[in-house]
């Protein structure tokens, strides 16, 4: 693509010519995709912040109520508790994904491994089952009587054993859990991607300063890695800030609303009864906002050392 | 690098316990598919029998031709119909010249990044103000227009990496714009078509949300709502169905997965990797 700056140079010169001149059909082209976007993403969107300004039951004529939902919402305990549980679920979806990809890509990078494709393959697969059979095979693992309790019997943890997804202070984590069985093979994957494309110099030029391989993956490959650490955090902190289907499928907010999150308090508002809209509308809009916060900070944050 | 017998053994080991912890999860539900429901199933127990016959009471208490055929239709209309519109948006944005361009991408990249989570409210009230909750078509137009920017983000960076000479010489030939496309980078595409096919199916096929909110109060079903249901209402009584369940409704995009995992991976990666 051309830089910014002969851009205007060339449309002047060109104006007239064929090859490279500005194009009006181009509009043509981007119009139909375009008008889907608009008319069933943005344009809801913009519904969704307008309607969060009123008092509604989606049935009786709307109210304009003002700041009042996002008055309500932050002084309402259950709100807050819902964001306090998807921060937590940032722990889990996030920063112990990278981790673990972190500590396998240092793995797989310090000699040619065999199979590294079958590996591959397998840890990334989480990413491509639907939530709800995944939701569904860890109803099945955490049961009382189900696998990860049978194998904590087995190996004399029995003590161990709980209901987890049932359970009042597990609950959460056992969730949480899940996303980072979802996700960490997703960041394994980026960072090797990323661990390619390090100069190998850098890293003869480590061993011959007689860095050893922590030192070498701390001075090296963590650096070169910078970008894809906050893609996939970027990614992973999304993921878990939205978070619907999981929870929906797995504790449905329970139990005693220990898992609720705010895409589960916008869905139970808004299609439960009494059916508050205009609530659900402002807990969405707050959601948006959180994440769009998330994407432009670690997006500067990735542009920053450059 | 030096690496030592026992570091590389060390290595494997670790590695395979990762794959394991992936696989465990995923092989004791399809293990627990292959039980019978009298035969109280504790843990990983091996299958008892390799009949499908659970397959079969699940497919059909379920009602999964339903939810099968649903999905089908939802997800194969928002691919044909998303890959073709962003294959024209990618060329435009990947080979043209025009007045707004970068913040038209931009307003694109823009719905990669927020959660569509926030717009099922009003798309359930636009949809029932014009008789479509409940349909098809409630699941299709909104996941066309997720899925134009992510095809128009992939499609454009596929028309970036064709050499600029073929359109220039095309252009220089008198071809049209259309036919350029057609007859030359068309096939050129293909592959990245492709990738982008794989994407947009699998996550067309695995979404939940507009389903459980578009489709309320219809027998219209897609296979992870049907899923929902099927398990919210059985798991009490015979686990065992609703794995068989869960095994069926997956099947269709492991097997892609199986098939295509290359386009898969370099496809997520791209998608995230966007600048």
């Amino acid at each position: 693509m051309s830089s910014p700056e002969d851009r205007p140079r060339a449309r002047r010169k060109l104006s007239g010519r064929a090859p490279g001149a500005p194009r009006r059909v181009a509009y043509l082209y981007i119009l139909p995709a375009l008008a889907f976007y608009l008319l069933f993403t943005l344009f809801p969107l913009g519904q969704t912040v307008k309607l969060s300004l009123y008092a509604w039951d989606g049935v009786s004529p709307r109210e304009y109520v003002g700041f009042a939902n996002y008055r309500e919402l932050f002084g309402d305990e259950r709100i807050r508790a819902g964001f306090g549980h998807a921060l937590q679920l940032v722990l889990f979806f996030s920063v112990l994904s990278i981790v673990l990809g972190l500590f396998l890509t240092a793995l797989l990078t310090r000699f040619p491994v065999r199979g590294l494709t079958f590996f591959r393959t397998v840890l990334f697969m989480p990413q491509t089952i639907a939530t709800v059979v995944v939701a569904q095979a860890f109803v099945w693992w955490y049961a009382p009587e189900g696998p990860l309790n049978e194998f904590l019997r087995a190996i004399g943890l029995s003590g161990y054993a709980h209901t987890w997804i049932g359970d009042f202070d597990w609950a959460l984590r056992a969730v949480g859990a899940i996303g980072t069985w979802v996700t960490f093979g997703l960041c394994m994957v980026l960072f090797l991607a990323g661990a390619q494309r390090i100069d190998g110099s850098l890293y003869e030029a480590a061993r011959v300063d007689g860095a050893g391989a922590v030192r070498e993956f701390l001075a090296v490959t963590l650096p070169g890695l910078r970008n894809e650490l906050v893609v996939a955090a970027t990614l992973t902190t999304i993921t878990a800030l939205r978070s619907f289907d999981l929870i929906y499928n797995t504790t449905s907010g329970g139990p005693a609303g220990e898992t609720e999150v705010p895409s589960w308090l916008m869905f139970y508002n808004a299609f439960d009864l009494p059916h508050r809209v205009g609530y659900a509308a402002a807990i969405a809009t707050m959601l948006t906002l959180t994440i769009s916060a998330v994407a432009l900070v670690l997006g500067r944050l990735s542009r920053a050392g450059e | 690098m030096m690496t030592s017998r026992l570091d590389r053994i060390t290595t494997y080991v670790v590695l395979s316990g990762f794959t394991l912890a992936v696989l465990y999860p995923l092989l004791s539900i399809v293990s627990l598919a292959f039980h019978q429901k009298n035969d109280r199933v504790t843990g990983f127990s091996l299958p008892t029998t390799f009949s499908f016959h659970t397959f079969v009471a699940a497919w059909n208490e379920g009602n999964f031709s339903n939810g099968m055929l649903g999905s089908v239709i939802v997800a194969v209309s928002v691919t044909i119909v998303s890959a073709g519109l962003s294959l024209l948006t990618g060329y435009a944005f990947g080979t043209m010249h025009f007045r707004g361009k970068t913040i038209l991408f931009n307003l694109f990249m823009l719905g990669l990044v927020f959660p569509y989570e926030a717009t099922v409210i009003p798309l359930y009230y636009d949809f029932q103000n014009v008789d479509l909750v409940g349909s098809y078509w409630a699941l299709i137009l909104p996941q066309i227009g997720q899925s134009v920017t992510l095809g128009t983000f992939w499609m454009r960076a596929f028309f970036l990496t064709t050499p600029r000479s073929i359109v220039e010489a095309g252009r220089i030939d008198g071809a049209s714009s259309f036919r350029l496309l057609r007859s030359v980078l068309f096939p050129l595409s293909k592959p990245a078509l492709l990738t982008l096919c794989a994407l947009v199916f699998m996550y067309t096929w695995n979404e939940f949300l507009l389903a459980l909110v578009l489709l309320q109060g219809s027998d219209n079903t897609t296979a992870p709502l049907g899923l929902s249901y099927f398990a919210g209402a059985t798991r009490a009584g015979d686990p065992t169905k609703v794995a068989a369940a869960s095994v069926l409704v997956a099947t269709p995009v492991i097997i892609a997965y199986v098939f295509l995992q290359r386009q898969f991976i370099r496809g997520v990666l791209a998608g995230a990797v966007k600048e």
